[in-house]
């Protein structure tokens, strides 16, 4: 579609936004004294909290909200599939583990993908890879052969998460929505440097970061690779020089809190969306707020489910787009 | 020189059609984006649909001053009265002249009137009690449509009394 046919689509957007959860919002679910008080905001904000399944049903069911209403005004969704492919490759990775483990484990596969997990699943057991999506077949066959003769499932799981950050990284240079290229970059920075951080602790190789680390434009992963042989500080040293060095004080908190830097980073770089009235892009922004928010609510109810303190909550809540 | 001469009643009438023409269809793509922009407003909440009706009028103006200008380029040459007069070359090229700026800004601001008024409904989707603040953004851009409209309708009443 041209960018000017998307003007009804983000008019009815720009109203949706108004329904997303606010900081005040989070507040008041934060101020929440049990799950159930938090339950019973959520479903006041129209949320489905009756679904089966409990709080996981729930944000199911809004996932589904959302992809519906971005199906029904995009037509085709193909062109939001890049915020998909690292479920698609979760799902790869956890059926060639079950198959060559012979072992058949309940709920692991996700069941937002562009590829059914039954249809990755059967490729695996009939080793016919031709069946997937040509992004996956390479990988997948690899990280197939490499599971079955080394037992080695670290090295499946590189195979894998590499060949996943290099399909985002690649979709996100060939769209030309300024949302989707900015998230697959971030996404694969984030990745990266994450790598880096837990091979500095393990001290790993320079041969393991060589083959983990996927290419990306804001990163030189060879010199991240060096720094991460070196170890954290190094890594802190190398990113300070980047565009990522307000990372590196969350990067020394904790790998969470890094995470936390940049979902928030991500959400303020899709912010300028909500006053774009034409373009794809709001609608591509709006997926990722949705899919913010479902994991603000995700951290708050396990929250409260756990009885966690207040403050360990509050840390790990991300900052809201709207 | 006769058939140059001849040929000032259809310069005459090019411009009156360029004035009809133009922004009109400026208008059209201005209200029909408005209208696409409103339609997703009213699905979410239909009680907008006055705020942004009033937006989805606002490019249609140009339209309606292109016509205007036809009509008095028409009458002025004689075709509208059924008495059209023999204008010279010199003169039809002048009535010309003086619909193009019509044509052009009206067909332009059309668009652009078109392009704010879509923000604005944006605007009032999420803020209702913006609605006055909303409208001025787009109306700004009618003041270019009517500063040609004036130039348009001053040359063509002045090319009138010209004896050339």
């Amino acid at each position: 579609m041209a960018d000017n046919e998307y003007t009804y689509a983000v008019a009815r957007i720009r109203s949706k936004e108004l329904t997303l959860l606010n900081s005040q919002a989070v507040e008041q679910l934060l101020a929440c004294k049990t799950y159930e008080e938090c339950l019973h905001i959520l479903a006041d904000r129209g949320w489905d909290t009756g679904t089966s399944g409990g709080a996981e049903g729930m944000l199911a069911a809004e996932r589904d909200k959302t992809w519906s209403l971005i199906a029904e005004l995009a037509g085709d969704t193909s062109e939001f599939n890049v915020f998909l492919y690292t479920n698609d490759f979760h799902n790869l990775k956890a059926a060639i583990k079950q198959v060559c483990m012979q072992t058949e484990v309940p709920h692991i596969f996700f069941s937002h993908g562009t590829v059914a997990p039954n249809t990755i699943l059967k490729a695996v057991q009939e080793h016919d890879f031709s069946r997937l999506p040509k992004r996956m077949q390479a990988a997948g066959q690899e990280a197939f052969d490499t599971l079955l003769h080394t037992h080695d499932g670290q090295r499946c799981d590189v195979i894998i998460d590499r060949a996943a950050l290099e399909s985002v990284y690649a979709a996100g240079k060939e769209s030309e929505n300024e949302v989707i290229r900015e998230y697959a970059e971030l996404t694969v920075a984030e990745a990266d440097i994450r790598i880096a951080v837990r091979a500095a602790r393990t001290g790993k190789k320079l041969e393991f970061l060589e083959r983990a680390l996927a290419p990306c434009h804001t990163l030189d992963v060879k010199r991240l690779a060096h720094a991460a042989v070196s170890g954290i500080n190094s890594i802190c040293d190398y990113l300070t020089a980047t565009s990522y060095d307000s990372a590196v004080p969350a990067l020394k908190e904790s790998l969470s809190a890094f995470e936390r830097w940049c979902d928030n980073l991500l959400i303020r770089r899709i912010r300028p969306q909500k006053y774009n009235p034409f373009t794809v892009a709001p609608l591509a922004a709006y997926l990722l707020a949705r899919e913010n928010e479902i994991k603000i609510v995700r951290i708050i109810l396990s929250g409260k489910l756990n009885q966690l303190s207040d403050a360990s909550v509050r840390e790990r809540v991300r900052e809201t787009y709207v | 020189m006769n058939f140059v001469n001849s040929l000032g009643i259809v310069f005459a009438l090019f411009g009156a059609v360029l004035a009809a023409l133009l922004p009109g269809i400026g208008s059209a793509k201005g209200v029909g984006a408005t209208g696409q922009a409103a339609a997703g407003v009213v699905t979410e909440d239909p009680s907008k649909f006055g705020k942004v009706l009033v937006l989805q009028l606002l490019p249609g103006t140009q339209g309606i001053y292109g016509l205007l200008i036809a009509f008095i380029a028409l009458s002025q040459i004689g075709i509208l009265g059924g008495a059209a007069q023999s204008i010279s070359a010199a003169k039809g090229l002048l009535y010309l002249c003086a619909c193009l700026p019509m044509a052009f800004v009206g067909y332009q601001s059309a668009i652009h009137q078109g392009k704010a008024a879509v923000a604005s409904i944006g605007l009032v989707a999420k803020r209702p009690d913006q609605f006055g603040k909303s409208m001025i953004f787009p109306a700004m851009v009618e003041t270019y449509a009517i500063l040609a409209l004036l130039v348009s309708i001053l040359s063509i009443v002045g090319i009138g009394n010209l004896k050339i």
